[in-house]
């Protein structure tokens, strides 16, 4: 036992005393998990308004409307601006896009609302193509302010009162249309015009501000409000939480390729030779380097998630005990992942380079970059069966998801029993002989 | 003490050692010369335990390396031909930790661990990293740590590669108590003069096989003294020149010298390269 201390004891010494070790798995995976974490939304705050511009070729009373109802939504930091500047600002990057309101967008439009043969406006969108993201958002809100400006102008303006007034008479002379359908019609045109009439005159008496605030129009008929499903009510979101579960999950990995290649070295220099020539099992030289790389993982963990909560206000919502196990687990299974690599490496040069794509592509696969529902279908099925996913899924329902420990039960059984795969590979294949 | 017979190792086609035997006494130091890829290291390597051999066996005062040899390999240090040390930990941590692996009890391994470091002339470079050694240091810091146990039989391959004059002469004093002390040791080395100093006796190993195996003394006597001639002359001295030379009266002085190690040890192996593929 004295001689499995030993070993253990040796090499967490040796990774915790060395800086370059710490500085790449400690501090590194603390810098990227804080900014991708603001990335993504970091601690509860008021959301970033999204730049973009807006070009009135139009300037008339409806696109004036939608421009000040652009302008006081806080979703946009709208800029005013010439199109081929806006155009220019968006392929730059400083815009996210840029709408363009063509001339006689504003007739164009009433005339369009009432009548399905009019020929309807285009506002053309100027995107950002990286900023996909956004794109839906952006035409959403502009659809709802187009709507509300363009039917407050068929009721208010004088484009509306030439609209309607011109519709009017066409309904009346029109020959094809069913007269009971044309009574219903004129009568309907007659009340929009009784309203039309009775805006004119409040403008009239009223400031245009005032006359505007009170604006007959369409609205829209719902408003929303989103709720945080989160560990409790009155617990807002971190995303931090989940770039710290991928960003540790990531960097313990690295760990553990670097224990492998470490191993490797080992053998390369003499050093596995000289061990093996000692009296100890073959168990107590592997179990030793599993027990030592488990705990280093563990370590590493738990230091990465102590930065988490001191700094950036991570929470362990759920099962305190299944966030231990899910650690316990997954730093079982970085360190037998690295002895596998040690078994099947033949230079440490070559097999970090691999061991380190490899990593890569299954941190990326268990959405540590980017959200797994981003993924093709086929891809996203996947990756239920990619055991980093069940790591960053067992860390996220342990904090800030607030599960409980039977949430993580089978990510942990299943990491357990991938660390005994991994190990029973690693000792199978292990060059216990040298040639 | 140390006991080795008919030893065999193959490795796919390669024959690496062909019925190796060797033994060690107490106070005693067996050199084990041989080119490179003689099967110098495989045959340390069984010996200690880290290779099986496909046939033949290993043992320690009687007791064997196979099955539960650890108290038989408890017995055995080895100084390996790489520099096997942790870099980054203290030189002593270095003697401890290896130490520690024979199963040295807590209570006397860092006396124990003083000792070695001291035999090296290391104990005031106890807290120093091996990665701020010389060459040599790490040498003896080598030796120290297979010493940590304090082992009955100790097993050197190639320990002196790469040192300078000193710090090899500070090892063949090393040795040289060691063996003063009763130790049983097995000295690889390809160096003729390192033989000729150290070795009670000394086996000559080539392509698996041992072709040698005697006393210096007894080495020397299976070939005859060549007569050596040294003419102090200027110029290009071919064999006309030397007769006449002769014809014209100069004088030519002969003298007669044994053969050394190295005469003997390429007459047994051959003078061509063996590189390691």
């Amino acid at each position: 036992m004295s001689a499995f201390l030993a070993l253990v004891r040796t090499d967490l010494r040796l990774y915790l005393t060395d800086p370059r070790a710490l500085l790449i798995s400690l501090v590194a995976p603390v810098l990227i998990a804080a900014f991708m974490g603001s990335v993504l939304g970091g601690a509860p705050k008021k959301p970033t308004p999204i730049p973009v511009g807006i070009v009135d070729l139009d300037a008339s009373e409806v696109s004036q409307r939608i421009v000040a109802g652009l302008r006081s939504d806080p979703a946009f930091d709208l800029r005013a601006l010439a199109e081929a500047a806006a155009v220019e600002q968006v392929r730059k990057g400083s815009l996210r896009a840029a709408a363009v309101i063509p001339s006689g967008f504003g007739e164009q439009a009433v005339a369009a609302l009432f009548r399905p043969d009019a020929q309807r406006p285009e506002i053309v969108v100027h995107v950002d193509p990286s900023q996909s993201m956004t794109r839906p958002m952006i035409e959403g809100l502009l659809a709802q302010h187009v709507i509300e400006s363009v039917t407050a102008s068929a009721f208010n303006s004088a484009t509306g009162v030439r609209a309607i007034g011109s519709l009017r008479e066409d309904i009346a002379a029109g020959g094809a249309i069913d007269p009971g359908a044309r009574t219903d019609l004129l009568s309907m045109f007659d009340s929009i015009q009784r309203v039309q009439a009775r805006s004119a005159n409040q403008a009239a008496d009223t400031s245009g501000t005032a006359a505007a605030a009170a604006a007959v129009g369409l609205r829209m008929p719902y408003r929303t409000r989103s709720v945080e499903v989160t560990g409790g009510d009155d617990t807002p979101y971190n995303a931090y939480a989940h770039s710290f579960a991928g960003m540790s999950v990531q960097f313990v990995l690295l760990m553990g390729v670097d224990l492998g290649v470490a191993l490797l070295l080992m053998r390369k220099l003499g050093l596995w030779q000289r061990l093996r020539a000692a009296p100890l099992s073959r168990g107590t030289l592997i179990g030793a380097r599993i027990a030592s790389g488990t705990a280093i993982a563990t370590l590493l963990m738990a230091g990465i998630y102590i930065a988490a909560v001191v700094l950036f206000g991570v929470r362990v919502l759920g099962s305190l005990a299944g966030f231990v196990a899910v650690v316990v687990s997954f730093a079982l299974m970085a360190s037998t992942m690295g002895l596998l690599i040690a078994a099947v490496g033949r230079t440490p040069g070559a097999t970090r380079g691999l061991a380190i794509v490899v990593t890569l592509l299954l941190v990326m696969l268990g959405g540590a970059w980017v959200p797994t529902f981003l993924f093709p279908e086929w891809l996203a099925s996947l990756t239920r069966f990619i055991p980093t996913r069940w790591a960053i899924d067992g860390l996220d329902a342990m904090t800030w998801r607030a599960q409980g420990i039977d949430a993580v039960l089978i990510p942990v059984l299943a990491m357990l029993g991938c660390s005994a795969l991994f190990a029973a590979l690693a000792v199978r294949g292990f060059r216990w002989q040298e040639n | 003490m140390l006991v080795a017979r008919h030893l065999c190792k193959t490795y796919g086609e390669r024959v690496a050692v062909n019925d190796v035997s060797v033994t060690v006494d107490r106070g005693q130091i067996v050199g084990l010369l041989g080119p490179n890829g003689a099967g110098k290291s495989t045959t340390v390597a069984m010996l200690c335990g880290l290779v099986a051999p496909d046939r033949g066996m290993v043992s320690v005062d009687g007791v064997t390396l196979h099955g539960d040899a650890a108290p038989a390999r408890r017995r055995i240090g080895v100084v390996p031909q790489d520099l096997a040390l942790y870099e980054n930990l203290p030189a002593r941590d270095n003697v401890l930790l290896f130490g520690a692996l024979y199963g040295v009890d807590r209570t006397v391994l860092k006396p124990r661990a003083d000792q070695a470091l001291a035999f090296v002339q290391l104990l005031d470079r106890a807290k120093d990293k091996p990665a701020t050694f010389s060459g040599g240091m790490k040498r003896r810091l080598n030796l120290a740590c297979a010493l940590a146990h304090d082992p009955d039989i100790l097993l050197l391959d190639e320990p002196t590669v790469g040192v300078d004059p000193q710090s090899r002469n500070a090892i063949f004093e090393y040795l040289e108590a060691l063996r003063a002390k009763g130790k049983a040791l097995l000295y690889t080395t390809h160096y003729m003069e390192e033989a000729e100093r150290l070795c009670d006796r000394i086996l000559i190993i080539d392509q698996g096989r041992i072709v040698a195996d005697d006393t210096l003394a007894g080495l020397r006597s299976r070939l005859p003294a060549t007569r050596n001639a040294t003419l102090q002359l200027q110029g290009v001295v071919d064999a006309d020149l030397r007769q006449l030379l002769a014809s014209r009266g100069i004088d030519v002085t002969e003298s007669a010298a044994p053969a050394s190690l190295e005469d003997i040890f390429l007459q047994l192996t051959g003078r061509s390269l063996r590189d390691e593929s």
